[in-house]
């Protein structure tokens, strides 16, 4: 599958040659877990692992925590309660898949941060970035309709706002709305329907890492030095790479388990710290939360979705121009999916040559403040919308724009890079040494 | 195989284009049903009209009933609310349109919004029309009348849009007087 020269398996006992000449399976797995990956990786290049192990997590307590679920309005927060109360080890199961959403979050905002510091996204990896990205949204998705299923106050009303974004596209929103709830408001069939995909697009997930997965195998992994793995020959290859198992394996192993030791800890000794009380309060139509906020890894999407009011002048730009179709609401509604369409184009955005941020000095500090900005934003959505709030997210708002829009293309023609090392070997003597 | 020949508008292009064509419909005919089932259901759309004995509200309070899954806020409203209604000229407003199913192309002049004449009982849907949570009664909010509590939108004492995201006044559903002390929804 790779393209950098490796020994591939050979079927060596009568058996294994029937099976090879019959199905190829046991060679893909062998070349898929021998790959040669760049001997350089630092320990930011952890956590795909971690994000594979969450998936995993998140579908094995899903299944079994669907055993004891009822999806209806009027049995849905007592069925949670059963699971906590009267389910066998239940509380744990459920403690675990709802802090394994969150885990799940942390580690693809790590991943993604990474690329974009790495260069990861740049040519030839921009299918594999552009998978990744749509394996976020999925996540994004399926966290969402997850939320709604334990019927509590912030469900219903997180489901009400969140599908309400439908319905501010201009003609045909108020009915894209009322077919996604099945009905004029969220409901019973609402219910039913989210617990449908919510199981479903998990194995959807599934599916996109493991093209996720072809693809970075098909091109190489990218690695912090930023320059490719010598391909002219199998020795040359060998000596900027390892193979996956078992050096990556254990390296990885050996991350992971220290992310799970935090994991647990906050699993056992504080499994409400990421949630909200007011989801401890059954699903009631009539009134709304005084103070509604999603999870927090949606924070900075809603940050900017509430950042641009009627009395932001590229809201009354956008208004005027578009003849009043555009209103605050469907603006707020396009920065924020806009938000992360700016992320799919990042690798034709960023125009510059050198890949890693290691080697671009002035791209390294625009870098750092987009970190800090993606950090603003979530503490942003998560303050009411008076005072000071409103302004700072506004700001920090442009500023997400701003990196990718204009800063992004823009280093690429007036930042002048460092020289980075020749080749991987190279690299990866200077920081470990000649071995 | 031998050469057959291939000129523009043969048999076989028609061919092509005519199984190409039945697919199209026999796929849209298989995903229309599809779609469809996540419209409301009978059931969800049977509940269209209910009656509301308003005989107990107090003047200064209101009432929330619950209409095809959503809110609605029933108010008899006081003096200081209708007077601070009345007296707000139309410039002041973001949305000048009633927003009432009852008149529809009317403005939005506290006359156009509430059931009655002198202006007492208003009815309107209890769903902020920014992204629909349900806001907050008891003349709250800079107006005296309904602030939502999920992105700050501030409605006067005539459910009328004054400051914050949303863009339109609270919708005024169809409803009338079923007899003196009855209001009928839908």
């Amino acid at each position: 599958m790779s393209g950098i020269p490796h020994d591939h398996y050979e079927p060596k006992t009568g058996f294994e040659k029937w099976l090879h000449s019959r199905l190829p399976i046991v060679g893909l797995v062998y070349d898929t877990i021998m790959i040669p990956t760049p001997k350089n990786l630092n320990w930011m290049w952890i956590w795909g692992i971690v994000l594979a192990f969450c998936l995993v997590l998140q579908i094995i307590t899903g299944i079994v925590l669907a055993m004891h679920y009822t999806p209806h309005v009027d049995l849905a927060f007592a069925s949670v309660e059963h699971i906590m109360r009267d389910v066998n080890g239940g509380y744990m199961l459920r403690y675990l898949h709802a802090n394994g959403a969150s885990l799940f979050f942390i580690a693809v905002y790590i991943h993604i941060f990474r690329g974009l510091y790495y260069g990861s996204y740049k040519a030839p990896r921009e299918v594999t970035w552009i998978i990744g990205m749509l394996i976020y949204l999925a996540m994004m998705a399926t966290a969402f309709m997850g939320y709604v299923l334990p019927w509590g106050q912030m469900s219903f009303w997180g489901a009400t706002v969140i599908t309400g974004l439908f319905g501010a596209i201009p003609f045909i929103g108020e009915s894209i709305q009322a077919w996604l709830l099945g009905g004029p408001a969220v409901d019973n069939a609402t219910l039913n329907r989210f617990f449908s995909l919510h199981y479903l697009l998990p194995f959807v997930l599934a599916a996109l890492v493991a093209i996720h997965i072809w693809a970075f195998h098909t091109t190489g992994n990218s690695n912090p030095a930023g320059v490719e793995v010598r391909r002219g020959s199998k020795e040359e290859a060998e000596k900027d790479t390892l193979p996956f198992w078992p050096y990556f394996v254990i390296k990885d192993l050996f991350a992971l388990a220290i992310v799970l030791l935090i994991f647990f800890a906050v699993v056992g000794f504080m499994p409400n710290y990421l949630g909200e009380p007011d989801n401890y309060i059954e699903a009631n139509p009539l009134a709304t939360p005084a103070h509604i906020v999603p999870e927090w890894y949606f924070l900075p999407f809603y940050a900017i979705l509430r950042a641009f009011t009627a009395d932001v002048w590229v809201v009354q730009l956008a208004n005027w121009v578009s003849f009043g179709i555009i209103d605050a609401k469907f603006f707020g509604v396009i920065a924020m999916f806009g938000a992360i369409a700016v992320m799919f184009l990042v690798p034709w955005l960023d125009t510059s040559s050198t890949r890693s941020g290691r080697f671009r000095p002035m791209f390294k500090w625009w870098y750092m403040l987009l970190v800090i900005d993606f950090l603003v934003l979530m503490w942003g959505g998560s303050r009411p919308t008076t005072g000071i709030y409103p302004i700072i997210s506004l700001i920090a708002s442009a500023y997400w724009f701003a990196y990718f829009l204009v800063i992004l293309p823009l280093l690429g023609v007036i930042e002048k890079p460092t020289t980075p090392p020749a080749t991987i070997e190279d690299d990866f003597n200077a920081h470990y040494g000649n071995h | 195989m031998s050469q057959t020949e291939d000129n523009p508008g043969s048999r076989r292009d028609f061919l092509y284009y005519a199984t190409a064509g039945t697919g199209a419909v026999a796929v849209g005919a298989a995903v229309w049903p599809l779609v469809n089932q996540m419209n409301a259901s009978a059931d969800v759309r049977a509940l269209s009209s209910i009656l509301v004995d308003v005989a107990d509200v107090e003047t200064g309070t209101q009432i929330t009933v619950k209409w095809r899954g959503k809110p609605v806020f029933i108010r008899r409203r006081d003096e200081t609310d209708i007077k601070l209604a009345r007296e707000t000229p139309l410039e002041d407003l973001v949305d000048t349109e009633s927003r009432n199913a009852n008149k529809p192309g009317t403005d939005a002049s506290d006359q156009n919004r509430t059931l009655d004449e002198d202006g007492e009982w208003l009815v309107m849907m209890g769903v902020c029309t920014h992204l629909g949570c349900v806001p907050l009664g008891g003349a709250s909010g800079d107006f005296g009348g309904w602030f939502c509590p999920c992105h700050g939108s501030h409605y006067d004492s005539a459910g009328r849009i004054r400051k914050g995201p949303a863009p339109r006044n609270l919708d005024v559903p169809v409803c009338a007087w079923f007899d003196d002390t009855t209001i009928k929804l839908g």
